[in-house]
């Protein structure tokens, strides 16, 4: 292991906070791996939450269903399947738009010109449009479902990283060791991917790393709007849709409907925290300068 | 800064076209028999014969190229024509009319706590730097950003509607409601609160208030812990600053050095962010206004995109991206007139 690395990783070690979001981060893969053993499923689609009863009033903790019933469905069920649902959404879109902005913002950067002229105002008109919007409608377009959700969040979702990596390229571009693969003839496609590339990597996996969390929050978002996941799917924000149509009919009932919001949004809000956190750290341990 | 600036406003009509090309593109994606809900009051839609409905097409040129289709578009909504909502039971300018004042009294009066919670702690864990304070207020932001807008809206409305019935969701009692529509409460602002005080009924006011009170503190929440982490790296950097020491080193007493050279500096950065975080703002109406079942352009988009309410829908998309557009370009200007130091480089 190189002497920079071992010292990167000591610095993260050392940070509590990083020590706090990894440890919620391997705890959330452990139950997202564990799920058919936790919540053995019952029908052909383990994502499908099973109906426990046909009273739709929802019913509090109690034995077997420790985190209660909503909608005749278990909230603990859906909450641990919600896992890999979140991890699912979450990884897939940031991979993708990260690698989508990449490209774009490569072939802006190291071409130059009207290229990036074009693709820039490309970029300029994606934003245009508020992101949780963008999702809303493109998604409404398509025909819901969490796959559609999950395209529309990938279409409106690779600006930040092409402006990101087309910036970091402009500078990189002019550097000695650029400039020496070009006089050699290396072709441009392998200026970019070997030379330019790995060294302006680590920005945008940062900025991708604090981007899984809101990712997560605006899907869940769609499905707490019922645009994303149909109805019965193991998907927090579902969970919190059920929640909110009882909560709005119940005034002056104290604490009635308390599970159905506290044990999804917990699982919710940790889950994003622990994103948070991990990106905060590895920005801290690989760029000091902007600890913020 | 100034040919940055022409640029942006050239660059404008560029921006808006792309944009209606995007909008306009989506809408493309479905056949011309569904678009025909776009135009047309679907209870009528159903009692049409097969004949009258190809003289709609036809009205409509929604057989046409796509190119003429797009000039049609262009013109209509440029007059304000916008088609029919499903939604809101009328034509969309209408709706979008009636209920814009909501939204913007909701996200104009959220503006005022984030600015003023979020400067405010930022400054206080800057100064307080790697104290107990500071630690605090960093672990209230960290979370606070993670807590997802729709989650903390469902506590608020858990605790003080279902718990405390402090603050009931909706827009107003039905009384105030009643109230406001009747032909005595004259309309000045259109913003409720406004004209309520300007008629002399406190009464609503105050009902009113009572309804901003949750959606304005979930709106503003996760900005606070945003504004607040930027307003921190931002002070920490200034009080780097050598005329920072200077200011000390005259035996200025430290309040006033934080007040009024430290923290003036700091603005800076915060102002930028802030700006965006505003336009920001109204884009999470729509999330907010589900939660607390407001009326509104937030709850109104919403809605028309589960019920596939197109026409609705494409007008509500250009009317926030509008906002945002626009906006932008009023911070880049503001800005400018703001440092001196950018105006002159």
């Amino acid at each position: 292991m190189r002497v920079e690395t071992r010292r990167t990783l000591r610095r993260l070690l050392r940070n509590p906070s990083a020590v706090l979001g990894f440890s919620l981060l391997i705890f959330f893969t452990l139950i997202a791996i564990f799920a058919p053993l936790i919540c053995p499923p019952q029908s052909y689609d383990p994502y499908m939450i099973p109906i426990v009863t046909w009273d739709k009033t929802p019913q509090p903790p109690s034995e077997g269903h420790p985190f209660g019933i909503i909608d005749g469905r278990d909230i603990f069920y859906g909450v641990v399947w919600g896992t890999r649902t979140a991890f699912k959404v979450g990884l897939t879109v940031t991979l993708t738009s990260t690698l989508v902005g990449l490209v774009i913002g490569s072939i802006a950067g190291y071409f130059g010109g009207w290229l990036d002229e074009v693709l820039m105002r490309i970029t300029d008109v994606f934003l245009s449009i508020p992101y949780i919007l963008a999702a809303i409608v493109m998604t409404a377009f398509l025909g819901m479902g969490l796959d559609k959700v999950m395209i529309s969040l990938i279409i409106f979702g690779w600006m930040a990283t092409a402006r990101l990596i087309r910036a970091n390229i402009l500078q990189a571009r002019e550097e000695q060791y650029v400039l020496a693969a070009k006089a050699l003839g290396v072709s441009d496609f392998w200026v970019i991917t070997k030379h330019i590339l790995p060294n302006t990597i680590f920005p945008v996996l940062i900025q991708a790393t604090m981007r899984i969390g809101s990712l997560v929050i605006t899907a869940a978002a769609l499905s707490f709007l019922g645009l994303g996941a149909p109805v019965g799917y193991a998907d927090w924000g579902a969970l919190l849709n059920f929640a909110r149509n009882w909560l709005l009919g119940a005034s002056g009932e104290a604490l009635r409907y308390w599970y159905a919001i506290v044990y999804p949004g917990t699982a919710m809000v940790l889950f994003v925290l622990a994103w948070n956190l991990v990106g905060d750290a590895l920005r801290d341990a690989f760029d000091p300068r902007l600890r913020g | 800064m100034l040919t940055y600036i022409v640029r942006r406003l050239l660059l404008l009509p560029l921006i808006l076209f792309g944009l209606s090309l995007i909008v306009f593109g989506m809408i493309q994606s479905l056949g011309p028999d569904r678009l025909l809900a776009a135009y047309v009051n679907p209870g009528v839609l159903d009692k049409l014969t097969p004949a009258q409905l190809e003289k709609i097409k036809q009205k409509y040129g929604l057989g046409d190229p796509m190119m003429i289709r797009y000039l049609k578009w262009l013109k209509n909504t440029l007059q304000g024509d916008l088609g029919w909502s499903l939604v809101g039971k009328q034509p969309v300018r209408d709706a979008i009319l009636s209920r814009l004042p909501w939204t913007a009294e909701l996200a104009l009066y959220s503006i005022i706590p984030v600015v003023f919670v979020g400067v405010w702690l930022g400054v206080i864990a800057a100064v307080n730097r790697d104290k107990f304070l500071d630690h605090f207020v960093r672990i209230f932001a960290v979370v606070g950003w993670s807590f997802p807008d729709f989650v903390f809206g469902l506590i608020v409305l858990m605790v003080f509607y279902s718990i405390l019935g402090w603050f009931p969701p909706g827009n107003l009692s039905l009384w105030a409601d009643q109230v406001i529509k009747s032909p005595e409460f004259r309309r000045f602002t259109s913003l409720v609160t406004i004209d309520a005080l300007l008629n002399g009924r406190f009464d609503v006011f105050v009902d009113a208030l009572r309804h901003l009170v949750a959606p304005i503190l979930t709106l503003s929440w996760l900005w606070w812990a945003y504004l607040l982490r930027i307003t921190r790296s931002s002070m920490l950097e200034v009080l780097t600053k050598e005329y920072i020491r200077t200011a000390r080193a005259k035996g200025l007493s430290e309040r006033v050095v934080i007040n009024k050279h430290a923290r003036r500096n700091a603005m800076i950065p915060v102002v930028t962010v802030g700006g965006g975080m505003v336009i920001q703002l109204f884009a999470g109406t729509v999330i907010v206004e589900m939660v607390f079942n407001r009326t509104g352009m937030g709850s109104f988009t919403a809605t028309a995109a589960t019920q596939l309410d197109y026409a609705s829908i494409m007008a509500s998309t250009l009317f926030y991206s509008l906002i945002l557009v626009l906006g932008n370009l009023v911070i880049d200007i503001l800005y400018a007139v703001v440092d001196p130091r950018v105006r002159l480089g």
